[in-house]
Order: C-alpha cells, then structure tokens, then sequence
C-alpha cells in the first residue's frame, strides 16, 4: 500500500457563472514529485488555490486528506501549519526588503516586539545555503535577479517547515540555466523525503523531474500517468491535454477575404522595466480585409505585449518596426493616433484594463469614441442613451437598463459592453485580446456570433486566444508565437491542436539549445 | 427612511422594474439632502428660528462663498482619484497679496500711488492663479509627483511667498469700495433694489392655528400673525422667480424631448416632486434673501461658478474624461483620452478658482492679510467628501459638493448661534466628515464594516 501523504476528493468549485473544478481527484504519495499539467484556464492554480485554503472550506465542494486527516483549511496559515507551502507564479518579495526579512515576513523569528536579527539571518544563511545561494541574507531583493529570487521564495517556504511544497510555474520566468538548477534542488529534495507539487507549461521539465503526472482539462481530471508504468513522453502528454472533440460550439460564417489590410513588419519591443528583455522579438504579420486572424500561444509569448505595442506604443520600450495600413506606412505614437486609424484593442483585462466598473454601461459604451455622441465637445446625453441601446440590443447585452452600473454585470455581459464600446468607435481593425475569457460556454457562442458579424462587415479581426479549440474553431488563418517570436503559421483548416503544441515545444526546445 | 415607509415604495418599484441598484443609488444619491434638513432642524428647533432668520441665511451664503468655490475645484482634483490640493489656502493668500498690492499701489510692486484698474487687477490674479496651478500640475501630471507631496510643498512655499509680499503687514481694501462691491464684501454690496416695497409676511403656521384656537373659545386675545418687512427686495425676490421659471421651463423641456424620442425618463411623479422640492427650496432662499437686504452680488459669483462647473463636468466631454480618469485611469488611458492633461486641467483649475476665491475672500475681510486663507483647502476637501465625493475618485458631484459646503456651513452657524465653543465645533465638523466618508466606503463594499484581510 503506497503511503499516500495528501488526497483532494471530488473536488467541485464553482465561480459565478463558471464551473471553475467539477469532482477533480488527486492522489499525491509521499516524497514524490507529482506535476499538474494542462492548458490555460484548465483549473490547475484554482485547484492549488484550493488546497491551500486562499478558497476556504466551504466554498468548495468534496475533501481535502492530508496525511490521513480531513482537512478544513479557513485561510493560508492554516494549511502553513500543517506544511503545505505555495510558492505563486508572481513572486511575493518585498523588493526593498533583505532577503533574510523577505523570508520570514510574517514569520517573524523572536518576539512580536522585539525581532531577532542575528537568529533571522543566521537561520535565513542556512535555508540560503540548502537552496544553493552563496548571497547574504541582508542583500536586498531588488539586487539579485528572478532567477535567485525564486530559489529566495523556496528557502522562504523551507523556512516554513515545508513538508508538502506546491510550486505553481516556477520556471515560467527564468532562464534554461536557472530553471534546471530549480529542478535539480526539487529533485535533491525528493531524496531528503519532501513530496513535491509542480505546475508546468514546459513538458519537458515535467518529464525530467516527476513521478507522476495528473492531467485536468476543462477543470476535471482526464488521467493520472506513472512514470514507472506509463508512457510520460510530451506527445503522450499533449493528447491528454487536448483530446477533446470538437463540436458545433463555433459558428459557421461565409468567408469573404480581401486583400491585406494591416501588416506589422519586424516589430521589436522591450519590457518597460527590464529593458534589456525583449518581449517582442522581430515578428511581422499581417491580416486581411474580413479576415480572422488567430494568434495561439501559452501565456507569457508576448501576444498582449505586441497587441498593446502596436496600439499606440500603450506597452513597452524601444519599439522598432513598421505598421502598414491599406498598404500605407502609418506611426502610431498614441492610443488617440491609433483610433484614429481605426484600430482598437480589446484588453484581455476587462476590469483593469478594459472599464469603467462604477460606471453605467452607456458611459463606458461611448468613452473610446465621445466625438460621436457630442458636438463643440458639449455631450448629448439623449443621443449617447440611444447608441447604447442601440448597441445593447445589437450585442444582446443582459441588463435592466444601460444606467445599470457595469461593475453589477456578470463576465460574459461585461464583455459584451467592452466590445460594444469598441465597436462604436468604429474600428476596420480589431484586436480581440483573450474574448471569451472567464464567461460561460453560451456567451462564448454569442461572441463568436459577433466576431463573424464584425467580419462579415468587412473589418478584420486578430484573435489572440490561448484557448487552442477556439483558435481552431474560429481563425482562418493562425500565427503561433512563443517567447516573443512567431513560430509558425498555418491556414486555419489545417491547423490541429497537436501541430500548435509541437511548434510551441520544439521552439522552446530550440531556444534551450541555442542558450 | 422607516420601514414602514419603504415597503409599499418596494413593491411599486418592482413593479416599476426598479431594481435593488436603484433603491441604493437612490438613497446614496439623496442621503446628503437628507442630513441637511434633519441638521437644519435641529438647529432650527434649538436656536428657536433664529437659524432661518433672513439675516442669517444671507451670512451664511456671504460666509461660505470661498468655501462653494474652492470646493467645486477640490472635486474636480478628488475626481481624479481621491487627490487633494493642500496649497489651496496659500495661493488663495498668495493671489490675494498680489492683487491687493496691484490694486492699492504705491509699494515695490506697483509704484503709482493710485494701483492698477480694477479689471486690470482681477485679471493679474486670474492669471496669477493659472500659473501657480500649471506649475503645480506639470509636476503632478507629467511628471508624476504624488499631488499631496507636490501640494504640499506648494502650501508651503506660497504661505512663505505671501509673507515676503505683504512683509507680514496686512494691506487694508478700505480706500478701494468699488472692487469690494463688486465682490461683496461689507453692508452695501447687494444687487440694488428698484422697487422699495413694503410687504405683510405671514407668520408661521403653530401661531395662526393657536389664534384660530383663541376665537373657537371665545376670547378677544389674538397673537399678532403678521409682520411687516420693510423694504421688501423686490428685486431680488423677482431674479427668484426668473431662475425658477428658466429651470423649470429647461427641465420640462427637456423632459418632451425625451418622451418625444422615446427615451428612459423619470416617472411623472418623481419629476413632480424633484422639481417640485427643488423650486420651493429656491424660493425659499430668495424670499428669506428678500426680507434682509437681497441678492448679495457675490451670490452672482458663486452661482456663476456653480453653474459653468456643474455643466462642464456633467455634459462635455472634458467633463467625462475627469469621471473615466478616476473610475479607471488604464482604461481610460485605452480609450484614446490623455490623462496626463486630465490631471493638468484639474490643478491648473484648482489654481484659477483659489484666485477667484481669493477675489471673494479678500472682498469680505475688506483687507489681503499674510493669515489669510489659512486652513481653507481643509473646508474644500470636507465639503467635497461629505457631498459625496469618493474618496477613490470618479464618483462626484457639483450639486453635492455644494450641498455638503452648506451643510458644513450650517454646522458652523448653528453651533454659533447656539454658542459652541469653536473648539467643539471643529470636533462635531470632524466627526460629520469622517461619518460622511465612512458611509461612502462602506456602502461601496456592500454594508461590510470591516475591510477582508
């Protein structure tokens, strides 16, 4: 009988609206590395999110197991308790802070008003030296790079008496180097007794370190593969995590393609703040009149930075490259030049980015696009109501009234406002950044409905999605972009999901080879 | 409201298709008006009237004038994100040595010993006032200096400047009654009466009803239920009326727009009563105004403020960007609008009102004094947080603002009249501000109290 340390049950979690984990089970065994893996939005950080208790009992349905016990975790500091430790995705270090602070930030070692520096730093350089660090514990954060400052967030969990370390993409900023020094220290950890959990896009490095692997599509578990028994190659791997059928959830449109209509040619852009990242790295593309273009990837391959650079430089340093439109060079310096163009960008933020949410829905409707309902700058307010109901109507948007607050509105209306808001500035190029993301699967279908529409009105859409069967469903053509780069382009009927995956990982491969 | 009161309301307002939304902005969007009158009353009932004598309406608008003007500029800043301007008492002192020294003459400013022409003056302080409050703007605005760090650098280095202006003397107005006629200050600045008419005003209702009651049993004696007041202003009492009629007229007017379109309208009797409550509060004032010495002319002003601002943040496009900018700068910035220059025009405006306000300040101490101004950014940002400005930003309105800056004004009289210590007054302003707010922050997350860790 395997010594199971922690089992989750029937795990079922609904957020407004979705269905984020329907009866997920995971069995983990004691001291063995067990990687989560699946696309995007699959359920794999809700379920981690979960098991830590940032979603508390009873928001959840089914058990949480641990080491023979059920567990009713109320916060974090309950499962910290117990040693189950999550390092996220973004790192939480206080980047003004030393590192010996850093790691035991609410932990504090002596008293509550009196701190004992001398025993922090001293057991801070121990945890450092466990994680291979040579720095001092009283460097700052800021001073050391990501990749040191993720082995700073595991020396922090250790500090925590970590028995059950959850690791949600830990490499997914660092460099081959770094990463591999990551999977090592997990791997020698695997020999002192420490039961891992790690969630990873790379499956190569899912390969190299776990003893399992769990696959989750669409928030339910498809299938446990042991190393031992099973076949964990990727391409064993990618068939779980895409093997779905795809159905009628798309529908059909005419097609009706013009000419090229807006063309990006070696476009380079920069992280704004470590500049010496390039986030965009040489990509030219281009799409046609009522085209839909797709761009697939995983999260982080730069799509939202290119989108965002293109439209009026809203992201990024040291941009280079060419617009054209209708054949013609243009420079968007600012969002108000891009608008001006016809070009709109809907963010794949609605609520940071996107609007307004203490404001009605017929003032975010017409905010990208106020010349249209005012004259002398003087706004008619009679004729901004009209255009909203007007556009409310066109779109189905579900609500009262347009004075309704867009705040109050579930996901998949709001996004429906956000369109409607860019479709009456009266765009020919939109770039639909993540559409259909965090709504259910009916509004989905509408804004697919809306998306044909746009292009059957002879505007061109460029679809970024890291949702493969809507890229696959919906583009005519599909351009994939991983870390910065485009890594191939192919017509939408004859892209598979398969072939989208294997150019994403054999780039990636590339890419380690060349580092 | 009392329970009783709201459960026929509820039911006719589902059938309405009024939501729970509604009923909330409703009651948020009215609680100030509320609190105004239940404290109006209060007063009333305490002083015995005294509060709503005419006498003391009309120092309670020449009072506060500053207070309505600089509090319409602080909103414009709160929009923006709950930014203040702390300089504010300082550029008002700062724009007003200025134009005292231009207006008075003969000192190291201005050599003749007659000052500048009044129009001259006013227009140096206006502009005075622009350039303190572009300067401040650029570095909050394009630069990016938190405002409070930038405002309050300014509220120091223009108290500083206004003391090396006036070299810590004050400069007396007293030879120049033109420019505090025209602005206000003292007993003979009130739009001039044409009629001079005498009139009988009834007494109020409890006195009519206990003569009524006299003569029901029979006795002679009669409480006398009539006073005259002579003059009666008629003038001012007919501008009450012509405001009344162009509101009213614009409101139904624009309501047979919206019907004839076919657009979302408030239901009949709302309108009604809206307008029906707003028309008498403003007649109200305008006979109370009437019975004193009449329209204080900085009324004019102040109204004249009021209105452009209340117009230009509710129906223009620059109006909208200061909502978007403080509902959501990164989708505004999104939508093609410059924020940056948002945040510029706020405190460039800020500026301009402080020199207005400093127009009318200095008018009514009738003298640019090094102390002037003190504290008056403080009754700015009150105002604008108790008339329900958010404390986030983007949420906010002139009508409110004005309507907080009166009910602090109310406190402030009331408590006089009743003779509070002026320390314990500053304790009962405190605590309205600090419930005002707290209301805002609390009814944003939904009744919780307490902020989830």
């Amino acid at each position: 009988m395997a010594d199971i340390i922690l089992e989750m049950k029937n795990i079922t979690k609904t957020f407004p609206g979705v269905k984020a984990l329907d009866n997920v089970n995971l069995k983990v065994e004691r001291g063995e590395i067990h990687a989560l893996v699946g696309e995007n939005g699959a359920g794999k950080s809700t379920l981690m999110n979960v098991l830590s208790g940032i979603y508390p009992y009873g928001s959840y349905e089914g058990d949480i197991v641990y080491n023979g016990k059920v567990c009713k975790f109320s916060d974090i500091k309950d499962s910290e308790q117990l040693g189950i430790v999550i390092i996220h995705q973004e790192l939480a270090l206080v980047p003004y802070m030393s590192i010996g602070e850093n790691m035991f930030l609410g932990n504090e070692r002596g008293h509550a008003f009196k701190i004992n520096w001398n025993e922090t730093h001293k057991l801070a350089n121990e945890y450092l030296k466990v994680v291979g660090l040579k720095e001092s514990s009283r460097t700052l954060i800021k001073d050391i790079g990501v990749g040191k400052q993720q082995m700073v967030e595991i020396a922090k969990a250790l500090a925590k008496k970590a028995k059950l370390l959850i690791l949600d993409e830990p490499t997914s900023s660092l460099n081959e180097e770094d990463s591999k020094a990551l999977l090592d220290l997990l791997l020698k950890f695997k020999e002192d007794g420490m039961t891992s959990i790690i969630i990873s896009h790379k499956l190569n490095e899912v390969s190299y370190v776990a003893d399992k692997i769990t696959v989750i599509r669409d928030g339910a578990t498809i299938e446990t593969l042991d190393k031992k028994t099973d076949d964990i190659s990727e391409s064993r791997i990618i068939k779980g995590m895409v093997g779905r059928e795809l159905s009628d959830r798309f529908p059909k449109r005419e097609k009706n393609i013009g000419g090229i209509k807006f063309e990006i040619k070696n476009w380079s852009v920069y992280h704004p703040l470590y500049m010496e990242r390039k986030v965009v790295d040489n990509v030219s593309i281009n799409v046609r009149k009522g085209e839909v273009l797709g761009i697939s990837g995983l999260m982080g391959a730069g799509r939202t930075e290119l989108a965002m650079s293109v439209f009026g430089k809203s992201y990024g340093e040291n941009i280079t490259g060419e617009l054209f439109i209708d054949g013609k060079k243009v420079v968007l310096h600012s969002v108000q030049q891009a608008i001006k163009h016809k070009l709109a960008y809907v963010t794949e933020d609605r609520k940071v980015n996107g609007l307004i949410l203490s404001n009605p829905i017929k003032i975010n409707t017409t905010l990208a696009n106020l010349d249209a309902v005012s004259k002398y700058k003087i706004i008619d307010k009679d004729k901004e109501y009209a255009e909203a109901v007007k556009y409310k109507d066109k779109l189905k948007t579900k609500c009262p009234t347009v004075n309704q607050n867009v705040g109050n509105l579930s996901g998949g209306n709001q996004q429906k406002v956000l369109l409607s808001k860019w479709m009456f500035a009266n765009p020919d190029i939109l770039i639909l950044d993540e559409p259909t993301r965090g709504i259910d699967v009916g509004a989905k279908y509408e804004i697919y409905c809306i998306i044909n529409q746009l292009v059957s009105e002879g505007k061109s859409v460029i679809m970024i999605s890291s949702e493969l069967p809507e890229i696959l469903g919906m583009c005519d053509r599909i351009y994939v972009m991983n870390e910065g780069r485009i890594v191939g382009e192919m017509k939408g009927e004859d892209a598979t999901q398969e072939k989208i995956m294997s150019c994403i990982l054999q780039s990636s491969a590339k890419g380690e080879a060349a580092v | 409201m009392t329970t009783a009161n709201s459960k026929p309301k509820k039911k006719k307002f589902a059938k309405l298709n009024i939501n729970k939304d509604h009923l909330q902005d409703f009651i948020k969007k009215y609680t100030m008006i509320f609190v105004l009158v239940i404290v109006y009353g209060f007063f009333a009932f305490k002083t015995h009237g005294t509060i709503a004598a005419p006498m003391n309406i009309t120092s309670l608008i020449a009072q506060n004038a500053y207070v309505f003007i600089l509090a319409v500029g602080m909103l414009l800043c709160i929009l923006t994100g709950g930014n203040i301007d702390l300089s504010v008492g300082s550029v008002v002192c700062f724009t007003g040595a200025v134009g005292a020294m231009c207006l008075v003459g003969d000192n190291w400013l201005v050599r003749g010993k007659e000052g500048l022409p009044l129009g001259i003056v006013v227009l140096i302080m206006l502009v005075t006032g622009i350039i303190i409050g572009a300067f401040q703007g650029f570095f909050i605005a394009f630069v990016r200096i938190p405002p409070f760090i930038v405002t309050l650098a300014g509220m120091l280095a223009f108290r500083g400047l206004s003391n090396v202006l006036l070299n810590g003397k004050s400069i007396s107005l007293s030879g120049k009654p033109t420019f505090m006629k025209i602005f206000g200050g003292g007993s003979e600045c009130y739009v001039p009466d044409l009629f001079h008419v005498a009139i009988y005003v009834p007494k109020i209702a409890p006195i009519v009803a206990l003569n009524n009651l006299f003569a029901k049993m029979g006795l002679n004696f009669r409480l006398k239920d009539t006073i005259l007041v002579n003059p009666f202003n008629l003038t001012c009492f007919l501008i009450g009326l012509l405001a009344i009629a162009v509101f009213l007229a614009l409101q139904i007017r624009g309501r047979m727009v919206k019907l004839k379109k076919g657009y979302e309208t408030d239901k009949l009797w709302v309108f009604i009563l809206k307008n029906a409550v707003i028309t008498l509060a403003v007649l109200w004032v305008f006979f109370k105004l009437s019975c004193d010495r009449g329209l204080p002319n900085v009324f004019i002003w102040v109204m004249l403020v009021i209105l452009i601002y209340a117009y230009l943040t509710g129906n223009t496009t620059i109006g909208r960007a200061f909502y978007a900018v403080g509902g959501n700068e990164k989708a505004t910035k999104l939508s093609g609008i410059n924020t940056n220059l948002v945040y510029f025009i706020a405190y460039t405006n800020m500026g301009l009102l402080a020199s207005v306000a400093a127009l009318v300040s200095m008018a009514r101490l009738s003298s640019a004094q090094p102390t002037a101004g003190n504290s008056y950014e403080m009754d700015a940002i009150g105002s604008c947080f108790i008339g329900g400005a958010s404390a986030y930003g983007g949420i906010g309105t002139v009508p409110g603002v004005i309507i907080g800056a009166i009910l602090m004004g109310v406190i402030n009289l009331g408590m006089s009249l009743m003779s509070v210590d002026q320390n314990m007054c500053k304790v009962v302003k405190g605590v309205v501000l600090l419930a005002a707010v707290f209301f805002d922050v609390v009814s944003k997350r939904r009744g919780k109290i307490i902020a989830k860790n």
